[in-house]
């Protein structure tokens, strides 16, 4: 019997660093190619034999590259703030209220989340020139919003179906307005799954590459990853391979950052001790 | 402090369905009163609209002289206690118990001093710094009251408050509960489905079935004079015997025998609608071991003899159940219980359960003669469940004229 256990878990054990070494190698790959210098950069070695941080350097010399940051944080993280809000407030009504419409609602969320984005690209780029939202943050935050929010409300109605509607009840008893017991009762009982839905809201809009480019024009708007296919080296012989690299591994930082951050809040087992065990 | 009034209350939802029926009620200020009944009959809506958390589809709700139909249940001033607890579980308990103060705006020191007198009350004093996650079912449930006592509502609402708690525990905070209210003085109206609770607890019992409300009564007074088939055999434990009974000759045809009827109960079987078959209603402590019996109270009684399937001593007296031959009573409220019961209901041509005096040298396996008093026996109209002893409000068995 001991020995089966022993062996499941050296089959599990085995099975899971295949998976690690699978995902993590690319990024690590990038990693070593943005410490390379540029003669050593095909020699096809994992580690770097000359290592040199002049790809970094290089890349916040240009202004091109920090402005990209800067739009790619704030389109970010205020279009994540805008789909929580909303969400949370949808999913609160959806899981909790039954009104007219409710099937409806949760159908056209699934159906915006199913639609292919990339049909959508050429009709956005002619209403937002039309509204003048073309390559501004609002062009960009608009989009995401829309794509964001189905995600948002499926995940966070998923947690608030946990919370015990009793809750909710006793803090109507206990005087408190419908606002209040969604405030000081509700919300900090779901913040795990505000947490959760931050996180994978914020990095759907960080990795997006089809509405930033299609959208943007210039420095105004332009994120991260479209700022990065637009590297070029200091000549057009030189290869830009070093300068991207280093970019890629800038931009993993703020989000390995925002998910260590609100990990530590995604506590489980929030709600224990509320009803009966 | 207030009166509660219920008149004409109903409440029906959207499908159809009708939850409660016109329940009239008047429950005094300072009163206790339970709503009892088999699951589905209402009483949890009912309490639910007296909160607040449920609308009123017809009919007038008024605390305190004043309607309070449109008011949110943070206007009515009233506390309730639920089944689960529902305690707040991102919060210790003081703060718990300090959330009804916080809301109503009240200054810290304040706060403060109400909730230390509450925890005294409850004896909570030593957990006051807790998470309910780190609290017993027993401390959680005491937790939940307190909350419920520390703003002085106007009422308090108790949904089934120990129905969580192991049985031991449950007879302790009964005991708990009734101490504080009776301290406290506050209108309470508590639900639960335990027929034990209700006699123990109230001060008037409320019996609902199908969201109508039965019958309501102190507790002694629902056992002795039920008002029809439900009431007697909802209240009880081991709960009344039913029997089937054909009327012929005068007399009631019985598995135990020919049971005599006094004038009235004639005069009312003698009415060309009247029911040719009734249900004999005897409670387990009505029956006694007829070697026991004086002469005084066997005149008052009659006697049968039937096999003693089990006995259980219990002590203070002896259940012993016996076999008896004969039809089957049946009636809509009799399959009702049985299915609350989940089990099968005692009717006629099946067990009886009598409660005999502890000096009954009863065995098991013999047959027995046992003696029944005619004067506390009930009958009842299969068709409609009305109690056909009752005159007046008063039951006086089938000899009374």
């Amino acid at each position: 019997m001991a020995d089966t256990t022993t062996r499941a878990k050296l089959r599990w054990g085995l099975i899971d660093v295949i998976v690690v070494v699978f995902a993590l190698v690319p990024v690590l790959w990038i990693a070593s190619l943005s410490f390379k210098t540029p003669a050593t950069l095909t020699d096809g070695k994992f580690w770097p034999r000359e290592w040199t941080l002049d790809n970094y350097r290089s890349i916040f010399d240009t202004d091109q590259f920090v402005r990209a940051l800067v739009n790619s944080i704030g389109i970010a993280l205020i279009a994540t703030l805008i789909a929580v809000v909303l969400g949370a407030m949808a999913a609160y009504a959806i899981s909790r209220l039954d009104f007219p419409g409710k099937r409806l609602l949760v159908g056209v969320s699934l159906l915006i989340a199913m639609f292919p984005q990339v049909s959508l690209v050429s009709p956005l780029f002619e209403i937002e020139r039309q509204l003048g939202l073309f390559d501004t943050w609002p062009g960009l935050i608009l989009p995401y919003i829309t794509f964001a929010l189905p995600l948002a409300i499926y995940t966070l109605s998923a947690f608030f179906k946990q919370i015990p509607w009793d809750l909710e009840k006793a803090a109507k008893m206990d005087g408190a307005t419908q606002a209040q017991a969604f405030r000081r009762v509700i919300a900090p009982l779901a913040a795990p799954g505000l947490f959760t839905t931050a996180i994978l809201v914020f990095i759907f809009c960080w990795n997006d590459f089809l509405f930033a480019i299609t959208l943007t024009s210039t420095e105004r708007a332009r994120t991260v990853p479209v700022a990065l296919s637009f590297f070029t080296g200091e000549s057009q012989f030189e290869d830009p391979t070093g300068a991207i690299c280093a970019a890629a591994v800038v931009i993993t930082i703020p989000i390995i950052l925002f998910v260590l951050f609100f990990q530590r809040r995604i506590v489980s087992g929030l709600t224990s001790g509320a009803v009966k065990g | 402090m207030a009166d509660i009034v219920l008149d004409k209350v109903s409440k029906s939802f959207p499908d159809g369905t009708v939850a409660v029926q016109d329940v009239d009620l008047e429950i005094a200020d300072g009163e206790f009163v339970i709503l009892v009944g088999p699951s589905g009959c209402g009483k949890s809506t009912t309490l639910n609209m007296i909160a607040g958390l449920e609308d009123i589809s017809s009919g007038e709700l008024r605390i305190g002289g004043q309607r309070v139909n449109d008011k949110a249940p943070r206007d009515r001033d009233i506390a309730m206690v639920f089944q689960s607890y529902a305690l707040y579980p991102n919060m210790t308990v003081r703060e718990n118990m300090a959330f009804p103060l916080r809301l109503a705006k009240l200054d810290k020191a304040t706060i403060d001093q109400k909730v230390d007198e509450a925890a005294k009350v409850l004896e909570l004093t030593s957990l006051l710094d807790r998470k309910p996650a780190n609290l017993s079912g027993g401390q959680r449930q005491r937790v939940a009251m307190g909350r419920a006592i520390v703003r002085q509502p106007k009422a308090f609402l108790m949904d089934e408050p120990l129905s969580n708690l192991d049985a031991k525990l449950r007879v302790q905070m009964r005991t708990v509960v009734s101490r504080l209210q009776k301290k406290l003085g506050t209108t309470t109206v508590y639900v639960t489905h335990d027929q034990t609770e209700a006699m123990t607890l109230g001060d008037r019992v409320v019996i609902m079935r199908g969201g109508a409300i039965q019958q309501v009564g102190p507790p002694q007074e629902l056992y002795d004079h039920p008002r029809n088939l439900f009431v007697a055999g909802f209240i009880g434990s081991p709960s009344m015997n039913f029997l089937h009974a054909a009327v012929e000759d005068g007399k009631l045809r019985t598995a135990l025998g020919d049971v005599p009827i006094g004038d009235r109960i004639r005069r009312e079987l003698e009415g060309a609608d009247a029911p040719r078959e009734l249900i004999l209603g005897i409670r387990p402590e009505h029956f006694e071991d007829a070697e026991l019996i004086d002469d005084e109270a066997r005149a008052r009684g009659m006697e049968f003899t039937a096999p003693a399937d089990i006995v259980e001593s219990m002590g203070s007296d002896k259940y012993v159940y016996f076999t008896v031959e004969g039809q089957r009573a049946s009636a809509a409220e009799l399959e009702e219980l049985a299915a609350d019961a989940g089990a099968d209901f005692s009717g006629g041509g099946g067990n009886l359960v009598t409660r005999l005096s502890a000096e009954s040298p009863v065995q098991e396996g013999e047959d027995r003669r046992v003696w029944f008093n005619l004067e506390k026996i009930h009958l009842f109209d299969p068709s409609n469940g009305r109690n056909l002893t009752l005159h007046e409000g008063r039951s006086a068995g089938t000899l009374g004229d």
